[in-house]
This record gives C-alpha cells, sequence and structure tokens, in this order.
C-alpha cells in the first residue's frame, strides 16, 4: 500500500529536497522502515533506539497525531512529518 | 593552523599560516544543526568527526575524510542497546564528546553522549557499538542515575593512557571519574581527595562533578582536572587527587569549566577560572575575564590577561571551548559563549580577539593542515 509522505524541511537532506516522498507500509512502522530503507539515517532521526518518537517530532496519520507505530496507515492515507521547534 | 569551532547555530573554521598570523574565517557548515565537539583524527588527519544534532532531530555523528571539505553522516551513530520488553530503555539525547583512540588501534573512536553513555567504533567512525562494560555495569544506575544537570548528564573527557590503549579514563558531570584498566570491560571510580560540596556525604566515592579532566600526552601519569569543586592534580599510581586550586587567589577562586596542559611540559597548566558564588552565574569573574597559568604543577599561579578586556566581558567559556596547539611555544585558544575566540601566540602571555558575532561557542580544537 503506497501513502503519501510529508517532510518537514530539517529531514529534507535525506529525502534529497523532496517535500512530498511515497512510502509503502501498512502501519506507521512499515512507512518509517520504507523510508528508512530508501533514506538511511532518516529514521533514527526521528525515533530513537528505544523506537520512541522523538520529543519533538509529531507524526500525524491522515490528520490525526500518532503515538503508536502500530497506527495503522491505509491507503492514500497522507503521513505528515513535522518538526517542533522553539525559541531562539 | 585551523582551529574547528563547534557552535550552537554550526560549525565554523579559522584558519591562519605557521606563525599562527592572519585568521580567516570560514562556514558555517551545517548552519542551524547544534556542533558539540569537531575533532580530527591524529593518526589520519585527513580524517575529522563531528557530533551533531538539531533542536528537534536526534543525535548523529558527521564524518570527512577530506579535512573537512565534505561531510556524511555515518551510518551507524551511537545509540544504546535495545530494552528487553518491559523496560525501560536509554536513548542518546546527544553526542556530546569525541575521542580518537590509541595509536597503536587506528580507525578507533571513542564518544560520550548524553544520559551518560560510552561508545567505541572501530571503523573511523562510521558504526558505533555500546561499551557494555560501562553501559551496563551494575553500578551506573548509582554512578549516573540520569537525573542530571539542567544541561544533561554529559560523559566527557575519554583520555587513552598512550602507552596502553586499555587504560582508560572517563568522566560524568555530574558522576564522577571512573577508571578502567581492562580496555573498558570494568571501570571503578577515581574521586577520592576531590570534594563535592553539594552532596550530604563528603567521602562519597561517586556523585562528583568533574568539568573536565586532561592526562599529559608525554607523562600519562599526570592527571589535571578542573571540577565544579576546585581544581586538582593526581600523580598515578596514587589515587587521591590534591586541590592545587587551593594556591589560586581567594578572590578569583578555583571554579571554571576548562583546564589545558602545555602539549610538552607536563607542570604547565591553565584554566579560566568563572564565578561560582551564590548562583552560579558561571560568567568571568567581576567582568574582567583571566586566564590562570601554573609553571609548577599548581603550587603557584600567574594571572594571564594582557590583552583580555579590562571591564564588562561577562562571557563564559565551555569546557571543550579552551585548547593548545602542538607548537614549541604553543598557542591558546579559547571561545565564549558570546560567540568570541582569543587567541594567544605566546603560550597566554597575551591574548587579542580573532573572531567575533559567532553563534554560542560549544567546542574549540585545533587541527594541522
Amino acid at each position: 500500500m503506497t501513502c503519501s509522505v510529508h517532510v518537514a524541511s530539517p529531514l529534507r537532506d535525506y529525502t534529497h529536497g523532496a517535500a512530498v516522498v511515497s512510502a509503502e507500509g501498512g502501519t506507521l512502522a512499515e512507512v518509517l522502515a520504507d523510508l528508512e530503507r530508501r533514506f538511511p539515517g532518516m529514521r533514527f532521526r526521528m525515533l530513537d533506539e528505544q523506537q520512541r518518537i522523538r520529543q519533538h517530532i509529531r507524526i500525524f496519520v491522515a490528520a490525526r497525531e500518532a503515538h503508536d507505530l502500530a497506527q495503522p496507515v491505509a491507503p492514500r492515507d497522507s503521513v505528515h512529518l513535522i518538526c517542533a521547534l522553539t525559541g531562539g | 593552523m585551523t582551529l574547528w569551532i563547534g557552535t550552537r547555530k554550526g560549525a565554523f573554521v579559522l584558519s591562519a599560516d605557521r606563525q599562527r598570523r592572519g585568521w580567516r574565517l570560514s562556514g558555517p557548515q551545517f548552519l542551524g544543526h547544534v556542533i558539540h565537539h569537531v575533532v580530527q583524527d591524529p593518526r589520519a588527519p585527513k580524517t575529522l568527526l563531528m557530533a551533531a544534532r538539531t533542536g528537534h532531530l536526534g543525535p548523529t555523528v558527521y564524518r570527512s575524510v577530506d579535512r573537512g571539505r565534505r561531510w556524511g553522516e555515518v551510518p551507524g551513530p551511537p545509540a544504546f542497546s535495545k530494552a528487553a520488553p518491559g523496560k525501560t530503555g536509554r536513548a542518546v539525547e546527544r553526542v556530546f564528546w569525541l575521542t580518537p583512540g590509541h595509536v597503536d588501534e587506528p580507525g578507533v573512536w571513542y564518544a560520550g553522549t548524553s544520559p551518560a553513555g560510552l561508545f567505541r567504533s572501530e571503523d573511523e567512525g562510521q558504526h558505533w557499538a555500546s561499551v557494555s562494560g560501562f553501559n551496563d555495569h551494575p553500578m551506573l544506575s548509582q554512578w549516573a542515575p540520569g537525573r542530571g544537570t539542567p544541561g544533561g548528564e554529559l560523559l566527557h573527557s575519554i583520555l587513552v593512557d598512550p602507552r596502553d590503549p586499555r587504560h582508560l579514563y572517563l568522566a560524568i558531570s555530574v558522576g564522577g571519574i571512573f577508571e578502567s584498566t581492562d580496555g573498558g570491560r570494568d571501570w571503578s571510580p577515581l574521586n577520592e581527595g576531590v570534594e563535592a560540596d553539594f552532596l550530604p556525604d563528603p567521602n562519597a566515592p561517586f556523585g562528583h562533578d568533574p568539568h573536565c579532566v586532561v592526562l599529559h600526552p608525554r607523562q600519562p601519569d599526570r592527571l589535571y582536572h578542573q571540577n565544579h569543586c576546585g581544581i586538582y592534580r593526581l600523580d598515578r599510581p596514587a589515587r587521591r587527587w590534591q586541590r592545587i586550586g587551593r594556591a589560586m587567589p581567594t578572590r578569583i577562586g578555583d571554579v571554571g569549566f576548562p583546564i589545558v596542559v602545555h602539549p610538552h611540559e607536563p607542570d604547565t597548566a591553565w584554566v579560566l577560572p568563572m564565578d561560582g558564588t551564590r548562583v552560579w552565574p558561571r560568567t568571568s569573574i567581576a567582568g574582567r575575564p583571566a586566564v590562570y597559568e601554573t609553571r609548577n604543577a599548581g603550587r603557584t599561579w600567574q594571572r594571564r590577561d594582557r590583552g583580555l578586556p579590562r571591564e564588562d566581558a561577562w562571557f563564559t567559556v565551555l569546557r571543550q571551548a579552551m585548547c593548545a596547539d602542538q607548537e614549541a611555544r604553543p598557542g591558546l585558544y579559547f571561545g565564549t559563549t558570546g560567540g568570541e575566540i582569543w587567541a594567544s601566540r605566546d603560550a597566554g602571555e597575551s591574548w587579542r580577539c580573532i573572531a567575533q558575532r559567532l553563534p554560542e561557542i560549544y567546542s574549540v580544537t585545533t587541527a594541522l593542515h
């Protein structure tokens, strides 16, 4: 199943500048694994080694924030990878 | 001569000729990235590693094999082992410290992280493995409980004995100094004689706050150490640190972050005292920064402030932000949290500002062309 992934600008070094990429997977974990396969190093910047979403990363599936990597991703769902930054 | 400057907003380079004149600034590289440490490999000088993160993304390491012209992210940055099901595992928040390994172990590097973790690479920094002897040590939860300080629990000052690659030291702020004689398989505290006036037990074996520990490369039994509670010296095999900061002027005290040894003279070292009174401003004392030098292993100290601001200079110099080069009469360099780089061509006798208006400076290291 293919979904579109909207990539926040700090992560676009990995996607060669692309703001939107496609990815395969029926769950968020599978989508992120597919991204890692195609864009090595990208997943570790979003998930820590315990597979927790990092403190300043937000991931939305079909416009709803996901807190669990087992979250299903339906065909044609959009996944948004958001980087939250405050301060100077 | 090249200086690599790690800042809160990227890496910069200052270059000069061998006489250390005509400094030219280049960069930024990795603008917007938080750069904790940039270190050249003395065994393979074309190779440099950079410890980096951003405000939102996780930590990583970049590597250059052409003296810093081009960089690539390493495929396996430091990461703790996956926790067993039902257990809460640790995660690296930042790679804080980088140390090249022993000359007989080309390609070996060590990294220190926050929360306190020790990692080792055997392929020039491309892949990193958790040093289980430390990270899974049964005492680690007491040595480094992870609560840390507002800046985070930091593992730093990873030292490799130039006579023996199996003899290692490291420091944790807050946690103390630890030693391994078996290549990192086991560790023991090495804090005897170090004061910790914030602990209920003045003789606690660990829990101290070493800010920076250095070993003299030509006399590896000579260690110096700038602590939250003073300046210390230890001559191995002794295990009890001597508070040589007691000889500092009382109005200055002996609190600071960095300590730097002379590359050739084991009795010579420099510190940069900061204000550790009341709420710990950590600025230069009375707004008048000064380097202090000892030439007799800490028995006496001399103020070295010629060329430094005489007033209204309220900066801080962090633990990785002061260094010496390898010249016979070494150059000294420090970077401030206010974005200035100060340099001395005459071993601290006089100083001048060679860069300003940089972001907050985290580290200053020398590299050979």
